[in-house]
This record gives structure tokens, sequence and C-alpha cells, in this order.
């Protein structure tokens, strides 16, 4: 009888909250959770570990475009390309950031594999892309120097 | 209530080319210190969902870390999409903070 009062009231209790949650934020009920232990990882095999992306293929249809030399670590910009077909989820990192996993991106059916965007990059080093397709990952890096002080 | 996020959205054929700006700190909270090394300054405060619909459909699902850059940039194409269509761009920040934006996919001007 105890059990079931205290299934009862967590269940009772988890699903008001997620009702309650629900309704003041239905959009972050709706997007996919973020994932805490990926973004947080300091290293970058705990993060690839948190993002599920360790065993990737290197691939050549995978295409980064970044500049060899980023004059502002803070705005790097960085363009993804990549031929595989029916890629689902591509993924950012910075080896050398203090966290690794930069970005991640769900592509739904119709999207091109492309993105585009800008990044803050710490230190001179990869900019790796992961990609999901077919329930396998291919990666490819890119080096990006950073002039730290530069002007000094 | 943060700044609106400026999108531009154009259709040329059947591909549309949507850039997104949005307006957000992105704050690592990260300085480095005398000897290099990254410390924890001030509370993080980041974008960490993007989410994008056409038409009501979800077309991309980002999660952002707090290393995208200040004010972010975001660009992608859609196929099979076509002048009119609705583009709703909303993200949530790690403050719960949030912002909606929506536009119609425009016809590339030739």
């Amino acid at each position: 009888m105890n059990n079931f009062r205290r299934l009862f009231l967590t269940r009772f209790v988890v699903v008001g909250a997620t009702i309650a949650t629900g309704l003041l934020k239905p959009l972050q009920a709706i997007a996919a959770e973020w994932n805490k232990i990926a973004f947080d990882a300091k290293t970058l095999p705990e993060a690839l570990k948190g993002a599920g992306l360790q065993n990737a293929s290197e691939s050549k249809d995978i295409v980064i475009k970044a500049p060899d030399i980023a004059e502002n670590s803070a705005v790097v910009p960085v363009e993804v390309n990549c031929k595989i077909p029916g890629a689902q989820i591509i993924s950012l990192f910075a080896d050398k950031n203090p966290q690794p996993l930069i970005a991640q991106f769900s592509l739904a059916e119709g999207v091109e594999p492309y993105i585009s965007t800008r990044i803050k990059m710490g230190d001179t080093g990869n900019i790796r892309v992961v990609v999901q397709a077919g329930g396998k990952n291919y990666v490819a890096t890119k080096e990006v120097k950073v002039t730290i002080g530069g002007c000094g | 209530m943060a700044d609106p996020m400026k999108i531009r959205a154009q259709v040329a054929g059947d591909m549309a080319d949507i850039k997104i700006l949005m307006n957000h700190p992105m704050e690592t909270g990260r300085k480095k210190n005398d000897a290099g090394e990254w410390v924890m300054a001030s509370q993080p405060h980041f974008i960490q969902n993007v989410t994008i619909t056409l038409n009501g459909k979800t077309v991309i699902d980002g999660q952002f870390g707090s290393s995208i850059s200040k004010n972010p940039f975001l660009g992608f194409k859609v196929k099979g999409a076509k002048v009119g269509d609705d583009l709703v761009v909303t993200w949530v920040d790690n403050k719960g903070e949030q912002r909606t934006d929506k536009t119609k996919l425009e016809a590339k001007p030739s």
C-alpha cells in the first residue's frame, strides 16, 4: 500500500510538474531536451561520448569552410557542406575549447545538409564536424589558427 | 524581451536560402586568468535551443552551447519551399527567456 501510494504520489507530482512547465514554456517541452552532459563536457572524448558520437569514420564528403587563421577568435565563420545522403544530425566541435561541443542541428527531411554559423575558439585547434546519417557517424576536421593578442 | 531577430528567407527555384541573426549576448561566463587558464568569472547566459518551423513543420532543431558567437548567426537551405511559406524561429536560453519571430518566404530578387 505504501509502495502504491509512493508511486502514485511521484507520478502525480511528475505529471503535474510536466503540465505546469508545459504551460509556462511550451516550446521547451516540444524542443529536444538540451544535452547537458555533452555540452558541459570539458574534454573532447567526454563530449563525443555524451553526444553518442565516439565511433565515427573519416569522410571526405563533409566539407568544412573556415578561415585558416582566425582574425577574431570570438567570431569564426564556419560553413559545413555535407554530401552524405540522408544526413540527419550535424554536430560541431572545437577540440581545444574549454567545452568542446559547440552546437548540434537535427535536420528534417528536405533540409539540405548545410549549416552556416559563427563560433568562438579558445585556442588554435581543429574544428570537428560529426554527421549522423543512416545510423552511422562520419567525421571531418579543419585546423584553425587563433592568434591571441595579435594587435598588442 | 530580447530584441527581434533579423531573418532573410529567399526562394530561388524550389530552394529556400534562410539566414537568421539572433540578438543575444551568448556569455560563456569564462575568462582567461593571468596564468592563461580558463576560469568562471560570471554567470553563463546563452541560447540553448533553437527551433525553426516551415508551415508548422519543424525543419531544424538546434542545440547551442555557449561557444556560439555573440548575436548568433545561422544559415541553412530547405528544398521544396515556396514563396509565401511561413517561417517561425524560436530560441530559448539557459535562463528560460525566449523569443519567437515570424516571416514569410520571399522570392529572391534576380
